[in-house]
């Protein structure tokens, strides 16, 4: 570590990322929508907090009003909607041998991860982190990355009028 | 060789260009009005008649009989006077040229380049004619006996459907003929070598509706393909050892290779291989006998006069190259002997008046060979010249006889017999007095019976082989560890044979042709006539050069004795072209005047003894017509079927060619390996990947996310192993 | 704090993958498919430290993206229901070669 961090920092840091981890695999291994939804949604708070941890403010504020609150939002809406809070039973999971490999390639992935960091890592000196964390997001957004956010907003525009498009009733191909 | 100071610059020699070009737009006009419909629409158009096109006759005049007599082509008038006033056009300019080059006195090449035909790196070949005395004799040769054979076919040909076609035909071989002896390097001749190649090709099958006609035109074509194999393979290594391909860099630049060398002697016999091809010898001669399918004054032009003699031209034309080879040159000398008396041989017993004729061609070519072969350059294009005279002469007069024969069945509406055939001639003397006497001084020219021309060339040849096979470079040569003089004299010997047979052959046929009893059909008999003045013209101005050519060429010993002019003209003449390769496998060594005069002699004798041998013992009496005639039996059967050498090789080599190729290559390679392996094999090889892929595309989305998962696992395994 | 976030967002990836492979649910496959999202968006705050603001910038796009997706993906899904009465994929095989 280049920067030493307060102990109760770290112990923060690592307590929200194993709530994190541990949210996730609940989330994966709930039968019921809903609950798995649920368990993604804590997941997603963990991640908030640890994004704020990294000085990333604003990311930690939308993470909670976008993911959070909208779109997990929708996902539990959609779900009631379609009255599929119950669990399905066995046919949601696919065959215990798809699992056992899945498993296999989830623990080789992890592993390589793990292989990837353990190797050296360039070392660049931290970024001095301004009072004002929320600005030079802004600026970067509304100068450098000025045409690709506009674009974004047309990409919504499409996904709404395709989602409206989409969802609407009575119309049979 | 461009300086400004060659004697022919400013002369008529600059519009040498002109002698081809003349050719040419005959050939493009010709050929232009025969593809217009052959007749008026109306009455007279035999397409018009159901019945036309059944007479079912084979040979000559076959497609003229299915059309009505007297009807000819709508353009016929325009052709007649176009066609062969292009050609005597261009023998103006030749002799013109010819006489610039007599008043200045120029022995040195000139170069005339009109462009670049391949500049690529190093090679530069440029589209250059070259005037020098060699090609000039060349020149004269093809457009002078061009333009009388040119006449003559007005006569034969015109009532042919194909008139125009067979004057674009004819013009375009003048052309190609001219750029082979005009091409001042070895790319420009080999044009020419092809042109003429393609017009023998089409003038051969121009009666292609008949199958025998087109297989003939067909085999000329891929047995000449052998022999152009081997000029190119020639010219591939004269560039790559010596760094040239016109003659001035070649002549120049082939002393640096070793003398006798294995390289330069390879050179030398690709060469040859391709003028046995284009001149009919061993073993590539077979083609020319067949050849005899074509219009006989195609036979005359292509076939005897010029085409089949540019083999000659060109050893004359390397003379510098065979200089330094002199085991090329006993090779030469070799099949060139063997030629001669062989073809001689076969000669003897042919019945079809063409076909005596062109194995007596194959054998003359034999000689000019040997000469050429021997280091007599000189001798060996005398003799073609005369050669071209006489054998002109005598295809043309019998394309006379011919014609007269067919024009007797078809007047007389007689039993339409081989018209071809001797066995159905005889005693035509009365009939055709003019044609007899042309034909007889041919045959005595061709025997070589003093003083017509034959007798001049054949006996310098025989005279120049027997003292070089005493004291000469060549002969102290050796060809495979046999001695060179031992081989000249061999040759020598065979060609006092092969005179002899000439001599029999053709007495034999002029008998069998022109004296005795008519065996023609009674019905036919009372028609017999002689061909008309634009025929017998020619016959006459050709008969007058036959008595008279080797006036060109007298020899020393001749010229001393007999007030007949001056001697050794051509040898003069051709001196700066010829003399220092001459000189170089020659020698300067001379016969003692007592012993030419004891060869001449017995030249003389053998000849003579040949035609009263064939007078005293050959009795047209005895002979009946072609159709009742016995089968042949011994040593006749054997001549008359050729030796069997074409049987033998449609056994030996084309039977098996066509076996290997119809299992190996079509069935193996074509159907099996290209159709079945590449092409439908792509085919299955792309079904069965598709079949794979369509598996791996079962439109489950989980199996997708499987692949990519494993995909990425893959990946990011090998940037961790890195 | 990079390498424990680094670490983190690894594992949940890996989490995603686990759970993309396992499930048949349209809706928690899609669910899975943001817990991904979330676990590079992860990564990207975590260099950003390092790096200078452009990762947060990429995660404001990526949420983006993520919002389309959500809307169209469970508009879909809402269709797909209402036309098969169910979002076992297994079931939804119109389309299959």
């Amino acid at each position: 570590m280049p920067v030493d961090y307060p102990l109760l920092y770290s112990f923060h840091f690592y307590l929200f990322g194993v709530i994190a981890v541990g949210s996730a695999l609940l989330f994966v291994t709930r039968k019921s929508p809903v609950a798995a939804a649920l368990w993604l949604v804590n997941v997603m708070f963990c991640l908030a907090a640890l994004y704020v941890m990294m000085d990333a403010h604003f990311i930690g504020a939308i993470q909670v009003l976008v993911y959070t609150g909208a779109i997990m939002v929708v996902f539990l809406f959609v779900i009631m909607l379609l009255n599929l809070g119950h669990a399905d039973g066995p046919a949601d999971f696919r065959s215990p041998s798809t699992r056992m490999a899945a498993a296999v390639v989830g623990l080789a992935l992890a592993g390589e991860t793990l292989a990837l960091l353990a190797a050296p890592m360039p070392r660049l000196p931290v970024v001095e982190v301004p009072e004002n964390v929320v600005s030079p997001v802004a600026r970067a957004l509304f100068t450098d990355y000025l045409l690709a956010f506009e674009i974004t907003s047309v990409l919504l525009l499409v996904a709404i009028i395709g989602a409206v498009t989409l969802a609407k009733r009575g119309v049979k191909a | 060789m461009m300086d400004a100071a060659h004697p022919l610059a400013g002369t008529a020699a600059e519009l040498v260009w002109l002698v081809p070009l003349l050719p040419f737009l005959g050939f493009v006009v010709n050929g232009l009005l025969s593809l217009s419909s052959a007749y008026l629409p109306g009455p007279l158009d035999p397409s018009s008649d159901p019945t036309a096109g059944h007479s079912g006759h084979t040979g000559e005049f076959a497609s003229v009989q299915m059309t009505h007599h007297g009807h000819r082509h709508r353009w016929e008038p325009l052709v007649t006077i176009l066609g062969p006033a292009v050609v005597i056009a261009s023998f103006l300019v030749s002799a013109a040229i010819a006489w610039a080059m007599l008043r200045t006195g120029a022995d040195t090449p000139f170069v005339q380049t009109y462009g670049t035909w391949m500049p690529a790196g190093n090679l530069k070949v440029e589209w250059a004619f070259q005037v020098d005395r060699l090609s000039m004799v060349m020149v004269l040769i093809i457009t002078g006996i061009g333009s009388l054979i040119h006449l003559f076919s007005v006569g034969y040909m015109r009532e042919d459907p194909g008139y125009p076609r067979f004057f674009a035909y004819l013009n375009l071989f003048v052309v190609f003929m001219l750029a082979l002896v005009l091409g001042a390097n070895y790319p420009v001749i080999f044009v020419g070598w092809e042109g003429v190649g393609l017009c023998s090709y089409l003038l051969i099958g121009f009666w292609f509706s008949d199958q025998a006609n087109a297989d003939a035109g067909k085999k000329a074509f891929i047995v000449n393909r052998v022999g152009d194999f081997g000029f190119l393979i020639a010219m591939f290594l004269m560039w790559s050892n010596v760094g040239a391909l016109d003659f001035a860099g070649v002549a120049a630049k082939a002393s640096q290779l070793p003398a006798g060398g294995a390289m330069i002697t390879a050179i030398c016999l690709f060469l040859f291989l391709g003028c046995a091809g284009k001149s009919a010898q061993m073993p590539l001669y077979i083609w020319l006998p067949d050849a005899m399918a074509g219009p006989t004054p195609v036979s005359a032009l292509i076939h005897a006069a010029t085409m089949v003699t540019a083999g000659v031209y060109l050893i004359a034309r390397s003379s510098f190259l065979f200089a330094l080879a002199p085991a090329a040159s006993l090779t030469v000398v070799i099949v060139g002997g063997i030629t001669a008396f062989f073809a001689a041989t076969i000669g003897l017993k042919q019945w079809d008046i063409k076909k005596v004729l062109a194995y007596s061609t194959v054998s003359q070519l034999g000689y000019m060979f040997v000469g050429v072969g021997a280091g007599a350059f000189t001798a060996g294009v005398f003799h073609l010249v005369t050669h071209a005279f006489f054998k002109a002469l005598l295809f043309l007069g019998a394309g006379s006889v011919i014609h007269a024969m067919h024009e007797a069945y078809h007047e007389g509406h007689a039993h339409h017999d081989d018209a071809q055939d001797m066995r159905n001639m005889g005693g035509l003397r009365k009939a055709m007095p003019f044609t007899w006497a042309f034909m007889w001084i041919a045959t005595l020219a061709i025997a070589g019976i003093p003083p017509f021309s034959g007798f001049f060339s054949k006996d310098e040849i025989l005279g120049t082989l027997f003292a070089r096979a005493h004291d000469s470079p060549l002969a102290s040569a050796t060809w495979l560890g046999i001695p060179g003089s031992t081989i000249l004299t061999a040759i020598y010997g065979l060609g006092l044979v092969t005179a002899l047979l000439t001599a029999i052959y053709m007495t034999r046929m002029m008998i069998y042709t022109f004296h005795g009893e008519n065996r023609s059909d009674a019905k036919a008999t009372p028609h017999l006539r002689e061909a008309p003045w634009i025929m017998t013209g020619p016959l006459a101005v050709l008969a007058v050069l036959s008595l008279s050519g080797g006036w060109l060429n007298i020899p020393a010993l001749v010229a001393e004795r007999f007030p007949v002019g001056t001697a050794e003209l051509l040898h003069h003449w051709l001196e700066p072209v010829v003399g220092q390769a001459t000189a170089a496998l020659g020698g300067e060594g001379h016969l003692p005047a007592s012993t030419e005069e004891a060869l001449i002699l017995v030249a003389v004798g053998v000849a003579i003894a040949g035609i009263a041998g064939a007078v005293l013992f050959l009795k047209p009496a005895r002979l009946t017509r072609a159709a009742a005639a016995p089968p042949e039996r011994g040593v006749a059967w054997v001549l008359a079927n050729k030796y069997f050498v074409d049987e033998f090789l449609n056994k030996g080599l084309i039977q098996p060619v066509v076996r290997v190729s119809r299992a190996v290559l079509w069935r193996g390679i074509d159907v099996g390996l290209i159709d079945g392996l590449m092409v439908n094999g792509s085919a299955t090889f792309a079904r069965g990947v598709a079949w794979v892929g369509s598996r791996v595309q079962s439109g489950l989305v989980g199996n997708y996310a499987w692949a990519i998962v494993l995909g990425v696992l893959v990946l990011v395994g090998m940037m961790t192993i890195r | 704090m990079i390498q424990p976030a680094l670490f983190f967002s690894g594992i949940l990836f890996a989490i995603g993958v686990v759970g993309v492979l396992t499930r048949r649910n349209a809706l928690i496959l899609f669910m899975c498919v943001e817990l991904m999202l979330n676990a590079v968006n992860l990564t990207f705050v975590a260099l950003s430290t390092m790096h200078g603001v452009t990762g947060q910038v990429f995660v404001v796009f990526v949420m983006t993206v993520a919002a389309a997706e959500a809307a169209v993906g469970l508009a879909i899904v809402i269709s797909v229901f209402r036309h098969f009465k169910t979002v076992d994929l297994k079931a939804v095989s119109v389309l299959r070669g």
